[in-house]
């Protein structure tokens, strides 16, 4: 007996940009997930996707309504996107309920309430992101803060990245069917799985032998570390080095690039000007092997 | 009278929702609502203009690479070095564009629109020995059918063994969208959302295994285009040649043109593209474009009216929810002060007016064994045919570019940021022609505007009441049943709509 897990996914202020990274996903493959058991006695439906599924309109948003009357605390809510709150959520809708628009905060929060588990998958789910950033002109917030304000208590795991590697949401959703929801001690204080955000980018970076040697990239296409072209790597904690992306094909040091840290909480406003050197307020630059080249000389 | 309202248009990316009237089963008018204003553009103010190219390229997580190419088109021209970029990060930008945009095409085709047309419940009796056709069947008897189930009924019209055919394809078509992907990984780091372009020319150091990899990769996805996706457009546009006869819309076409095909050349209305820059309707007779007759107008959208529309480089972003007679997030934009219709059409359109004798040969064969005229390009059918071709057309120029790259050549030119400056990016995303303007002050964004692909055909009516293309293409059609209005999402998915770039 092959035992479902309903899932529905819903898209708030987002570029769809999480969910194209879904679809990258190797192994399992995005068909595994889909059609196949992505683990052994298991199928993920996922019953609504708006950028996958073939119903439109009223009959897409009945399988919504259909999901809370029949599975009520049954279900996974995968929530893309950071949340509108500013003049009650007019700046994002989706259909219509009493003859005006939905808002994306409603909708949320009435999922969220009838669900088993919340995953926050990018980091405008997360943590606000790129919509919110300075000014936040549509007042964006986390789904969390969301479900926080509507007193809606779920288990709730925050799944950065922008967007996060396929690999961390599917293996956080393969965790919960393996081994049940993570336990405190496997996420960290952002609630993020410590499996993969439990290092810095830096802590791994191949580049990290030149950062110890003092030698630094001047431009792009330079041999040695790009903390001076900006790279966010020492205060950004994602498995990237490790894992690599798009199959294990790169990553972006991998293409001569800085890290912009994308899968923090301070991203974008505090981990911009992307191609200026971190503050070393912020970081400290170690002295490797307690002196520097000038001092070696 | 009565109306048909969808709400979510699914299968497209982003919020949109259409809103029709009825008259004698006919649509009579429409309107096209996005529904989700970001404000990117406002965002954007104040901040470093380097920083422009990772926050444009969060406008779409669908086509970030172009808002990469754009941005960085626009921030090269401000900076003063649009002349200066190296011949290999000029090639190094079109092979990371060109293979972003041929797996968006299939993209398209399979995951969003195929739906509409291929039956999945076919494969419930194959009775083959393919593995993947036996899993769906699998799939089918467990009977929990999301996200493929509901959907709309009584239009599937391919024979049951090429539906079944088509299935298998759409399950290709993932493997070989991904291998797209891993192509642009290679030479821009990660996708969606990568690093690799940049004012100045791109961020890799390129090597022949890089070469080498993308080359094998490059194999597959022309071979898929070839033998799988084109023949599947053909066979689904013969099984619905009535398509090729409702959905036209406002049979004007605008293409900015793209991929570079030379140095040097500082004005991006002045350089040789692979598909070529222009203006043309459904007559066939190319005009050359001229930037400064773009203006958007926002009299039906949620904005600050302005006295006049204003063109991009000096335009405005100041949402006014409920403002009275709007009705969408979606500005207006206008060529001339008329209605254009932008994406893959308007590229081949541009193309073959211009007498471009590749696209000729493709669209005059693809008609030929359709037994259609060229006015059957101006359809719902005519898109799709026209996005294939547009496939077929970049991925037949990737492999001649790759191994133009010279490995130990420049691949980057150093600038001094300057104080005060601006800049046009134009170029064509996967849905149509792309445009970002850039004005500095202070060595700071003081403006950002950007024009995008679904800006231009999700576009409400502007301040003389025209319809925008997608509610032109709707309007008319005859709707055989209500409750499965086919038609209606057809037309809107022939244009790949993409909602998160039309408002931003």
């Amino acid at each position: 007996m092959v035992s479902e897990l309903p899932v529905i996914w819903l898209q708030g202020s987002t570029c769809t940009g999480c969910s194209i990274s879904l679809l990258n996903s190797a192994s399992p493959s995005i068909k595994n997930i889909l059609i196949d058991q992505v683990v052994p006695g298991t199928h993920v439906n996922l019953r609504f996707h708006a950028t996958l599924m073939a119903g439109a309109g009223e009959q897409a948003l009945e399988v919504i309504q259909d999901t809370l009357a029949r599975d009520r605390g049954g279900y996974v809510l995968v929530a893309e996107g950071a949340i509108p709150t500013k003049s009650d959520g007019v700046y994002g809708s989706i259909g219509e309920r009493g003859g005006r628009p939905f808002s994306m905060k409603e909708r949320l929060e009435e999922l969220a309430a009838g669900s088993l588990a919340v995953l926050s998958v990018g980091t405008c789910a997360s943590f606000g992101g790129i919509p919110a950033a300075y000014p936040n002109p549509t007042e964006c917030r986390p789904v969390k803060w969301v479900l926080d304000m509507a007193g809606i208590n779920k288990p709730l795991i925050n799944i950065p990245g922008c967007p996060p590697h396929p690999d961390w949401v599917v293996n956080t959703i393969a965790s919960i069917l393996l081994r049940g929801l993570p336990g405190p001690s496997e996420l960290d204080d952002n609630l993020r799985p410590l499996a993969f955000y439990g290092k810095l980018v830096h802590e791994n970076c191949p580049r990290r032998a030149y950062f110890d040697e003092f030698k630094f990239a001047k431009k792009p296409g330079d041999e040695g570390c790009l903390y001076e072209l900006g790279c966010k790597g020492p205060i950004t904690y994602a498995d990237c080095p490790t894992r690599r992306w798009n199959n294990g094909t790169n990553w972006v040091i991998g293409a001569g690039a800085p890290c912009n840290g994308c899968t923090q909480p301070e991203f974008p406003d505090l981990t911009s000007p992307f191609y200026e050197k971190l503050p070393e307020t912020v970081f400290p630059v170690p002295k490797a092997a307690g002196i520097t080249p000038e001092e070696r000389k | 009278m009565s109306t048909i309202v969808i709400d979510p248009v699914t299968r497209i990316e982003g919020h949109l929702k259409i809103e029709t009237v009825m008259e004698d089963g006919v649509v009579k008018e429409t309107r096209s609502v996005g529904n989700l204003f970001r404000g990117l553009e406002v965002i954007l103010k104040g901040r470093d203009p380097r920083d422009a190219q990772v926050i444009t390229q969060r406008i779409c997580g669908v086509c970030p690479q172009s808002h990469a190419v754009a941005c960085s088109l626009a921030l090269d021209s401000a900076f003063g070095i649009a002349g200066m970029i190296p011949n290999n990060a000029r090639t190094i930008r079109n092979l990371i564009q060109g293979a972003h945009m041929v797996e968006d095409h299939i993209l398209h085709f399979y995951h969003l629109a195929a739906l509409d047309y291929v039956d999945i419940k076919a494969v419930e009796k194959y009775s083959g020995g393919d593995a993947a056709l036996r899993s769906v069947r699998q799939f089918i008897e467990g009977a929990q059918l999301g996200p493929f189930m509901p959907r709309y009924e009584g239009d599937y019209r391919l024979p049951e063994r090429i539906s079944q055919q088509a299935c298998a394809h759409y399950i290709e078509a993932l493997e070989i969208r991904r291998t797209g992907e891993e192509m642009v990984s290679i030479f821009s780091g990660k996708i969606p959302h990568s690093v690799g372009i940049v004012p100045g020319g791109v961020t890799c150091t390129p090597t022949v295994d890089m070469i080498t990899s993308f080359l094998w990769k490059l194999r597959k996805l022309q071979q898929f285009v070839n033998d799988i996706y084109l023949p599947d457009v053909l066979a689904v546009a013969g099984a619905y040649a009535d398509y090729f006869e409702i959905g036209a819309g406002c049979q004007n076409y605008l293409s900015y043109g793209a991929y570079d095909l030379e140095n040097g050349q500082a004005d991006v209305t002045k350089r040789k593209r692979l598909f070529p820059q222009g203006v043309t309707s459904s007559e066939l007779s190319v005009q050359p474009l001229d930037v400064s007759k773009i203006s958007e107008e926002v009299t039906h959208s949620w904005y600050e009216d302005s006295p006049m529309p204003l063109h991009p480089s000096h335009g405005e972003t100041m949402p006014r929810y409920g403002k009275e007679d709007a009705y969408s997030w979606v500005k207006a934009p206008r060529y001339d002060s008329k209605v254009y219709e932008v994406g893959p059409l308007a590229r081949v359109a541009v193309a073959y007016a211009a007498g471009n004798p590749a696209i000729k040969s493709l669209v005059d064969s693809a008609l030929k064994e359709l037994g259609a005229s060229p006015s059957a390009l101006f359809s719902v059918m005519g898109r799709h045919l026209a996005r294939a071709v547009s496939a077929k057309f970049i991925v037949d120029n990737l492999e001649r570019w790759l191994l133009e790259i010279k490995p130990g050549e420049p691949t980057f030119v150093e600038y001094r940021l300057p104080d005060e400056g601006a800049g046009i990016g134009l170029t064509e995303a996967a849905r149509g022609a792309l445009g970002h303007w850039i004005e500095m002050k202070d060595k700071k964004i003081s403006n950002y505007q950007c024009v995008v692909p679904t800006t231009w055909n999700a576009s409400p009516r502007d301040k003389n009441g025209n319809p925008g293309p997608i509610e032109q293409a709707i309007t008319g059609t005859r709707i055989r049943d209500r409750d499965n209005p086919f038609e209606i999402v057809r037309i809107v998915r022939s244009f790949d709509p993409c909602l998160a770039c039309a408002i931003h």
